[in-house]
């Protein structure tokens, strides 16, 4: 560089938009980063990969026998709420991330750069999409391997995979929101678990409601809109078919992205 | 070429910034050449990252202006992102990647292809003496490396303009003068540098321009010597060995160096020297009458001097005219 002299500033042509082109380029290099960055951190690897095997090995093994009589009777109850504990325990952790991009200077570098805006905010969410197909895709295997054959096909696995990774994603937007707002990131990730693991646990994704007490029950059946996500997963899987739950979870989902999305950004601009 | 040196690198107006009750730049004005390096220093909380920060579109001033090469600030936003870098204080780089491919992404967010970017990445890292930890990552990179990193990823898009806060603070002296190098030698190629700093010596070593800063305010605007002849000159400290002869250095001392000298302590002795080649023919005619000394400091202007002479607080005897 020292060879080189700088191309002085009058002789530059150069346009004050910042085009979509430009926009989809840089947001998807810093998807790019997003996910270089969790390659080399193993921790990700951990909360993706080898807990949702973990789990499926420990529920099916500890509760199969108890809940369903055998293992390969449970297996249909189970594998779907493994996908989702390992969705949504994770949708907790996308705006960490964030928050600690703007926490150390990263995002201040980036405000001083001829990129889009949302580019940042929208690389780290599109990383997150690929994690969580990444989990989907464990938990399906590990099913396979124990005898999990879903009778509504690959079609139905795949559709499953999705439907959930929508579902979390517009969930993680809440909590992305949450972490831009609290004083420090682990108030974020505290709230987080507070909040996410009843709910995934007080719900029917490992065992069916009608075990349980009765104000339980209605809790679970009623109230916990996770359990609705679980049988919507169920019923594609078993008959390949959706019914209201999967209208009334989606209609929520979107609900959530249409108020936590502008939201997540003004405080993303806020902080940054 | 010469036109293009006639635009005002930057060219700021009574810049204001409030953070609730603080005004924390209050009416800053600056005007930079192309092609020169300008130091604005000043003490912590004067107000030199946040005027930094409304220069280079991260900050929108409260009132007044700001021109980055003929184009406004506020208006034409994004076309000055394209024209400038920065290294803030804080190394604000990705730990968990290595040098090379910090530098390929910043390069490809600049729209550089994939190719182009990892080529001005590796030369980038051999012009900054990187290429050896290139493939290392961050979390295991020095602190002066890691600023070395941050330095050049603000250079990857070969901006005309740089701004430097506080480039060298924490780093050790060896790592300080190769860091002055390196930005001795952007002005070479034709860039402009603005830089903060809280040191005298680093803006006096670097800068063609000095602005001092102090609770928001522009107190001085000048040369590095031009900064330093209204501050005063240096100090000469003499500590004499034996008593007796204290009133006998300060009278030969006072007439080599034509200024008058104070009694600090029992035996020490202050006068203000402007030329320090003088010393040595005070220490010889010292040593000829005999008088032998037990320490010698030449002390030079620090910040708090330039303070206390610009502010007037403190001792106005401080400048003492020869």
């Amino acid at each position: 560089m020292t060879n080189t002299t700088i191309i002085p500033a009058a002789e530059r042509k150069l346009k004050n938009r910042i085009g979509v082109g430009t926009a989809i380029r840089n947001t998807c290099t810093l998807a790019f980063r997003a996910l270089l960055k969790m390659s080399k951190n193993p921790e990700i690897f951990v909360d993706f990969v080898v807990l949702p095997v973990m789990f499926t090995l420990l529920f099916t093994f500890l509760f199969g026998g108890a809940i369903s009589g055998n293992i390969a009777n449970y297996l249909p109850i189970v594998i779907p709420g493994v996908l989702l504990m390992s969705s949504f325990t994770n949708c907790t952790t996308a705006g960490s991330k964030l928050r600690e991009d703007v926490d150390k200077g990263t995002t201040s570098r980036f405000k001083s750069m001829p990129i889009a805006r949302i580019a940042p905010l929208a690389g780290s969410l599109i990383a997150d999409l690929i994690r969580y197909v990444m989990g989907g895709t464990t938990v399906f295997v590990t099913g396979y391997i124990l005898g999990y054959r879903p009778e509504a096909g690959i079609l139905a696995v795949t559709f499953s995979i999705l439907f959930m990774m929508i579902i979390a994603w517009g969930l993680s937007w809440v909590f992305a929101f949450i972490s831009m707002c609290t004083k420090t990131i682990s108030t974020a990730s505290a709230i987080g678990v507070v909040v996410m693991f009843p709910l995934v646990f007080l719900s029917n994704a490992f065992i069916p409601a009608e075990t349980m007490p009765s104000g339980l029950q209605y809790f679970v059946l009623h109230i916990n809109p996770l359990s609705r996500v679980v049988m919507v997963v169920r019923q594609l899987l078993t008959y390949g078919t959706i019914g209201a739950n999967f209208w009334l979870t989606l209609y929520g989902t979107l609900a959530i992205l249409v108020m936590f999305i502008p939201l997540t950004l003004i405080a993303y601009k806020r902080k940054a | 070429m010469i036109n293009n040196n006639a635009i005002l690198a930057v060219e700021a107006h009574s810049l204001v910034k409030t953070f609730g009750e603080k005004r924390a730049v209050d009416g800053v004005s600056l005007k930079i050449p192309t092609g020169s390096i300008c130091a604005v220093l000043g003490p912590n909380g004067a107000g030199k990252t946040t005027t930094i920060n409304m220069l280079a579109t991260l900050l929108k001033p409260d009132a007044g202006d700001v021109k980055i090469f003929g184009y406004d600030v506020q208006r034409e936003t994004q076309i000055v992102r394209q024209l400038i870098g920065l290294t803030g204080q804080f190394a604000s780089i990705d730990e968990d990647l290595t040098a090379l491919e910090n530098l390929t992404i910043f390069g490809r967010l600049y729209g550089y292809s994939r190719k182009d970017s990892k080529c001005k990445a590796n030369e980038l890292l051999e012009e900054f003496g990187l290429s050896d930890a290139a493939s290392r990552v961050l979390s295991k990179f020095s602190g002066g490396m890691r600023r070395r990193l941050d330095l050049a990823v603000s250079l990857i898009s070969q901006p005309p303009l740089i701004f430097l806060d506080e480039p060298t603070t924490g780093l050790d002296p060896r790592t300080r003068s190769q860091m002055w190098q390196t930005i001795h030698n952007l002005v070479k190629g034709g860039s402009t540098v603005l830089l903060t700093t809280q040191y005298l010596d680093e803006a006096d070593q670097l800068a063609d321009n000095i602005v001092v800063i102090d609770k928001g305010r522009v107190v001085a605007n000048d040369t590095p010597d031009g900064l330093k002849r209204s501050v005063g000159n240096s100090s000469l400290h003499l500590t004499v060995k034996d008593v007796i002869n204290t009133a006998n250095a300060a009278q030969i001392i006072e007439r080599m160096l034509d200024a008058k000298v104070h009694l600090a302590e029992a035996s020490k002795l202050i006068a203000p020297i402007d030329n320090i080649d003088k010393l040595t023919d005070v220490l010889t005619t010292l040593k000829n009458a005999g008088i032998a000394l037990s320490g010698v400091n030449i002390v030079q202007p620090t910040l708090d001097e330039v303070f206390f002479a610009l502010t007037g607080e403190g001792s106005k005897d401080k400048k003492e005219e020869n």
